[in-house]
């Protein structure tokens, strides 16, 4: 199944935040999506997922999605999105719960979840007894639990701390080569996206547009911290960011 | 430059501001107010005609648990405030979720509820007479209306207070708008709605007794005026202990609630 953006824009009022985005995430590819703060790559996230319908452009979906797929666009949040009066188990059984399936069936799928982000133990936990990794692995869990064709992954990584974003990134990786999902990753930070981006979409400062496209070929596995590969992206990524940034910087007083 | 004042301990300036509960200290602070009044009365600081002994008052009850008249009387009061409070509850939740979800009940429900909150609801019981007649149904009417209010004003600060992103994920999964009123916006706003509650089964007392006192035959509110119509002080006193033993009986239900719907927070 592959998700398309078609000539895409954005306008809140009479602030414009995204102009003619054209996308076409393919099936089992990630694409990260980075660029200054307020360039409207979070609108371009909730518009790809339908929780936002654009000013003019359309986002479609082609080809069928893969058979088991309950919810084929599936999103990550940033603050995690858990339901503070439900125990781990019953956020990732969540979404299962409107749909016809057997107790036994729903337990199951809650119980594969939860083993593939290593929370077994954890299912009667509550969120707020959660450190914060432990809650991005329980909305990760949610999200696999629904075996999802596309994930929608609005920086996920950015409210832990560093030794646990880099232990996610590791899972990350796992779980992609286990499933070979797409994956729309946006993201503000260029370490994150060149560990997880087959292409890198850099999007310019507000109104957001696609500035630079950059595709890393190197498997998932071997991107190690220091990779050439990864270096070069890098810089070729920074150098087409690195003026838009700083003005972004400040102008962000009147994003609000 | 002051001279260095050597080592010392940072000085403490954390703490407070949590507050606890002692379980013994309610008792006592009952003990404590009985005893004042045992001696207040007993030496004479206050005029018997004012005040009764706390052992009249004691005894006045005895005598109606005695000869059953404190039942017929509690049980007329504590059906109608039931019922009363039951209908304005349910009533007004239903309309704060309306408020609290659609916009047209907000343009047009909510100035109406403003509008409805500040009428003190005695004010209406002769109305309800007339309508409804002398009977039960004028009194319930008169605590459901008082409690309707302020359960719809927090029903609808409540649901306007859940979380947006948690129903966005929800819709993001494709979860049903009836299972996201169900299983995310009233969880989300139970802990406004339990304050409702409390904030309500206090009026709905406050009005049971002031309608009881307007037109029945039993219930503590009619107790309370005709002892107070006979000068019989100590039967007065009594009824307004059990008003507030009525009271303290709602809050310690209201407290086993939160304690099993809000044990997540």
């Amino acid at each position: 199944m592959e998700l398309i953006a078609e000539k895409v824009r954005q306008t809140y009022g009479s602030l414009d935040v995204l102009d003619d985005v054209d996308l076409v995430i393919g099936s089992g590819e990630i694409v990260a999506v980075l660029g200054p703060s307020g360039c409207g790559k979070s609108t371009l996230l909730r518009l790809l997922g339908g929780l936002e319908r654009p000013t003019s452009g359309r986002v479609l979906l082609s080809g069928a999605a893969p058979a088991g797929s309950l919810n084929p666009l599936t999103y990550v949040f940033q603050d995690f999105a858990l339901v503070p009066w439900r125990s781990v188990a019953e956020n990732v059984a969540l979404p299962l719960e409107h749909l016809a399936m057997t107790a036994a069936e729903r337990a199951a799928r809650v119980a594969d979840a939860l083993a593939r982000v290593d929370l077994v133990d954890f299912g009667g936990t509550y969120p707020k007894q959660l450190s914060g990794g432990m809650k991005q692995r329980t909305a990760i869990a949610r999200a696999l639990v629904v075996e999802p064709a596309i994930f929608l992954m609005d920086e996920p990584l950015s409210a832990l701390d560093a030794q646990t974003r880099d232990l996610l990134m590791d899972d990350l990786k796992r779980l992609w080569t286990e499933t070979r999902f797409a994956a729309v990753y946006v993201t503000h930070n260029v370490a994150e996206a060149v560990q997880l981006g087959h292409r890198i979409v850099v999007l310019s400062r507000r109104p957001g547009r696609i500035r630079d496209v950059v595709a890393i070929d190197l498997p998932l596995a071997e991107r190690h911290e220091g990779h050439p590969d990864l270096v070069a992206a890098s810089r070729r990524i920074w150098a087409s960011i690195r003026d838009e940034a700083a003005i972004a910087e400040r102008e962000l007083i009147d994003v609000a | 430059m002051s001279p260095d004042p050597g080592l010392r301990e940072v000085p403490f300036r954390g703490g407070g501001f949590a507050p606890g509960n002692r379980r013994i200290a309610a008792p006592l602070t009952f003990a404590a107010l009985v005893l004042l009044w045992w001696v207040a009365t007993a030496r004479g600081w206050v005029s018997p005609l004012a005040l009764p002994r706390p052992g009249e008052v004691a005894s006045a009850l005895a005598d109606m648990v005695a000869s059953g008249e404190i039942w017929r009387h509690l049980a007329a009061s504590v059906r109608r405030l039931v019922v009363g409070w039951a209908i304005g509850a349910s009533l007004g939740v239903a309309v704060g979720f309306a408020i609290g979800l659609s916009t047209l009940a907000r343009s047009t429900a909510l100035p109406l509820v403003s509008a409805l909150f500040p009428i003190p609801k005695i004010a209406l019981l002769p109305l309800f007479i007339v309508w409804f007649g002398i009977g039960e149904a004028s009194k319930y009417a008169t605590i459901a209306f008082g409690v309707f209010s302020p359960m719809a004003i927090a029903a609808f600060g409540g649901v306007d207070g859940v979380e947006r992103s948690l129903i966005r994920m929800a819709q993001s999964f494709g979860v049903p708008n009836r299972d996201i009123v169900r299983k995310i916006v009233l969880p989300g706003a139970m802990p406004a709605l339990l304050s409702g509650v409390r904030i309500s089964a206090s009026i709905g007392i406050i009005l049971l007794t002031a309608a009881e006192m307007i037109g029945a035959e039993h219930g503590i509110g009619a107790l309370v005026l005709s002892a107070g119509n006979l000068m019989q002080t100590d039967r007065l006193i009594a009824g307004v202990l059990i008003l507030a033993g009525l009271g303290l009986i709602v809050a310690f239900l209201i407290g086993v609630a939160e304690r099993r719907l809000l044990g997540w927070r």
